[in-house]
């Protein structure tokens, strides 16, 4: 177990590897996966895709700390949202900008994904909204936003001031992924999309007018660190070219093959640089649940997905059973030790992660293992408290009374009495874990979640399956597990019905 | 030597033992006895080192219980409580040999002795290999009894040893554990609510009320010269309303 956390802690350390990020939205991974092939082109440097890093907040966190040496994002994303500059702006200011913290930007490629309202193009017609200004008319309308565009500074709140849209309309939040099928079911009658997206057409969306220009340029580029050209000066050069190479209608075909066609990000990516793209567009190869099942990634996924649960297990086992038996011996620190891993566990798990990368200065396996531990220490500190301090007085006296040393005490006696309550805590750690461990995949520590955020990015429910199903069975065997460690572990004198000799 | 000297012991507001000292006879059975509360169980526990006195001294072996000392001093102690205190964990073999194996004894000497002591207190040796829940309220104190035993301590302290059982099962371990006790030849301090089992175990009794000795002697000095009102009253209770007929 040990060395299967050394050697996590050594593949992250590695040095010669050009490692490329991405967002949790399709375009983001496909963006993704063209600079880490092209860059890979270079044969100078082994390039990896940490794919699916949550949100900007999450993905320029982990670049700033060099867990990532570059990823595709927009001007407008890094001038508002990252840089918070008011007013106008060009690459040149970006740039000045940015080197305080030695990254810049580079390589604009071809198109401006504006963000932009959008309806159902029925509806727009009946009502005649043309405009985000129509929409101040009519108050009885339901926004479904994505959670990202409500906080950013260049989303809904600055939208609403520009427009003087009232705040209480009723909006939701909703995951992006799912908000064109919510519009079609009629769940919400607005949505925020991306003028790139695959969907607008399928789902014949109107696209509002933005009359007051409220949104900037999104024109998608790289951003980077400064030392990346010096450090992969031929990988550098191969990702220059990829400048001006993506105008907006191949982007949307790009899209369009990943969300509609079902190919994979890598498949689309691959078509892309090898220029078979806009002659024939892809086939519907929509695959089923068991061909994305065993999917060639199906061993990789598990292994990672059984070292996040394991090695964080045994870290919070072997940290969480101390603390709970001194908060057994010292009721003075009991309450500060069960508060203290209590408001741990109630951190939401994306913001634990997104709030670790800093900490560790990188993302992937570490700070994901690192959260999962944190999760993990409640219920086994709790029970391990429960446990010894649950053992009836009369037991504790006569351990006391034959003249065992406190040491052997808790050895010999208190812990086997308490073992069956430990190990219910154990399990439950273990059980959570299997859960939150699909949360990992957000900031690049792969597992099953992998297939989730995919699955979710780009609405397609075999994919998401593929992970969900795997995590569900394998929390079931964790439990089985449990039960079988209980017969090897607790005294048949404990048990409710021993059998006799 | 065993005894108290001026101990005394306060309970948030209650008092368990007003300044007290007594000497226990050597190899002799002392019982202590008097109503709930009176501060016969305190006086127990101390010497086995579960209650620290608010002031004085309690001596075992000639020595001042002490944190020090308190662990080399329990295994010259044996302790068996009401309802025997056995780790439900273990089996009754390895409850009686738990303190000798974690010691290191020699395991022969460890078997030798196991035999032994279920000779002494007649378990069937089939039955060491059982765990407490599946044996009898009497097996389970002679398993206890042997445990407190096993390292063949010079005192032995008890409490309530038999408060537990049922009559029949107590009328026969009484006959036993009385013979037991003249074996052995052991300084045995047993707690007790019953003036019967008192006067039939004791070579001494000691009665206490409100953490004092009200009179101390044998049954018979009780009955003829009782020192106060409350130890005639303490003896006409026991005898019960309805006296059976021998």
């Amino acid at each position: 177990m040990l060395l299967l956390f050394f050697s996590t802690l050594l593949v992250d350390v590695h040095g010669a590897e050009l490692r490329v990020g991405s967002k949790r939205f399709t375009e983001s991974y496909i963006l993704g996966e063209i600079i880490t092939q092209a860059a890979a082109q270079a044969n100078e440097a082994t390039v990896s895709h940490r794919q699916g890093l949550g949100n900007t907040g999450i993905v320029f966190a982990a670049l700033k700390s060099g867990a990532i040496d570059v990823y595709p994002d927009y001007s407008g994303t890094i001038a508002k949202e990252i840089l918070k500059i008011d007013g106008p702006f060009d690459l040149a200011l970006l740039n000045t900008r940015l080197a305080a913290d030695g990254l810049g930007v580079a390589v604009p490629l071809g198109f401006n994904n504006t963000y932009a309202l959008a309806m159902l193009e029925t509806q727009a017609a009946t009502l005649n909204i043309k405009s985000v200004s129509d929409l101040a008319q009519h108050m009885q309308l339901k926004y479904g936003l994505s959670q990202e565009f409500l906080g950013r500074s260049d989303g809904w709140p600055g939208l609403a001031a520009k427009y003087a849209l009232p705040a209480t309309l009723p909006i939701v939040g909703i995951d992006h992924g799912l908000a064109y099928e919510a519009l079609a079911a009629k769940q919400i009658d607005v949505t925020d999309i991306y003028s790139t997206d695959a969907k607008i057409e399928k789902f014949n969306l109107r696209v509002l007018r933005d009359d007051r220009q409220y949104f900037p340029a999104y024109d998608a580029l790289l951003i980077y660190r400064l030392d990346l050209p010096a450090r992969f000066p031929k990988t550098w050069q191969r990702l220059r070219q990829l400048k001006n190479t993506i105008d907006e209608a191949t982007m949307i075909r790009l899209n369009a093959d990943a969300e509609l066609a079902g190919q994979g990000f890598a498949t689309v990516a691959e078509r892309f640089l090898n220029r078979d793209i806009a002659h024939q567009p892809a086939q519907e190869t929509q695959q089923n649940f068991w061909t994305r099942l065993m999917a060639p990634d199906f061993l990789r996924l598990t292994l990672q997905h059984l070292n996040l649960v394991f090695v964080s297990l045994a870290a919070s086992v072997a940290i969480g059973i101390p603390l709970g038996i001194i908060a057994s011996r010292r009721p003075s620190f009991a309450q500060w030790i069960l508060s203290l891993t209590g408001v741990l566990q109630t951190i939401p798990s994306l913001a634990l992660l997104a709030f670790l990368i800093p900490v560790f200065n990188r993302i992937g396996t570490i700070p994901a293992l690192a959260a999962l531990f944190l999760y993990g220490l409640l219920p086994i500190v709790r029970n391990t408290y429960t446990g010894l301090t649950q053992i009836p007085h009369s037991l504790l006296e006569s351990a006391e009374a034959l003249g065992l040393p406190a040491g052997a005490k808790l050895r010999l006696v208190e812990m086997p009495l308490a073992m069956g309550t430990i190990l219910a805590g154990v399990k439950t750690s273990a059980v959570i874990n299997v859960g939150t461990a699909t949360i990992a995949a957000f900031i690049g520590a792969g597992g099953y979640g992998e297939r989730i955020a995919a699955g979710l990015a780009l609405n397609d429910n075999n994919m998401l399956l593929a992970g969900a199903v795997p995590a569900a069975l394998l929390a079931l065997m964790v439990q089985w597990g449990f039960d079988l460690l209980d017969r090897w572990l607790i005294s048949p004198g404990l048990r409710r019905n021993p059998a006799h000799n | 030597m065993i005894a108290l000297e001026n101990v005394s012991k306060r309970y948030s507001q209650s008092v368990a033992l007003a300044p007290l000292s007594f000497a226990f006879r050597p190899q002799a059975t002392t019982v202590l006895i008097g109503p709930s509360g009176c501060g016969k169980s305190t006086v127990l526990r101390m010497l086995a080192g579960l209650v620290l006195p608010d002031s004085g001294r309690v001596i075992v072996n000639d020595l001042e219980l002490s944190n020090a000392n308190l662990s080399g001093l329990r295994q010259q102690m044996g302790y068996v409580i009401q309802d025997g205190g056995l780790f439900p964990h273990l089996t009754a073999r390895d409850n009686v040999t738990l303190l000798a194996r974690h010691l290191r004894r020699d395991n022969d000497a460890i078997e030798q002795r196991l035999t032994q002591l279920s000779d002494l207190v007649r378990l069937p040796s089939a039955l060491l290999e059982r765990y407490p829940r599946q044996l009898s309220g009497g097996q389970r104190q002679r398993v206890a009894l042997m445990r407190a035993l096993m390292l063949d301590p010079p005192l032995l302290l008890l409490d309530e040893p038999l408060g537990a059982l049922d009559p029949i099962t107590r009328y026969a371990l009484q006959g036993e554990l009385k013979s037991i006790f003249s074996q052995l030849k052991k300084t045995v301090v047993l707690v007790t609510h019953d003036l019967h089992e008192a006067a039939y175990f004791a070579d001494q009794i000691v009665l206490m009320r409100d953490g004092q000795v009200i009179q101390t002697g044998v049954i018979d000095d009780f009955q003829k010269c009782p020192v106060a009102p409350f130890v005639s009253e303490f003896v006409t209770a026991q005898r019960g309303h309805v006296p059976l007929a021998n």
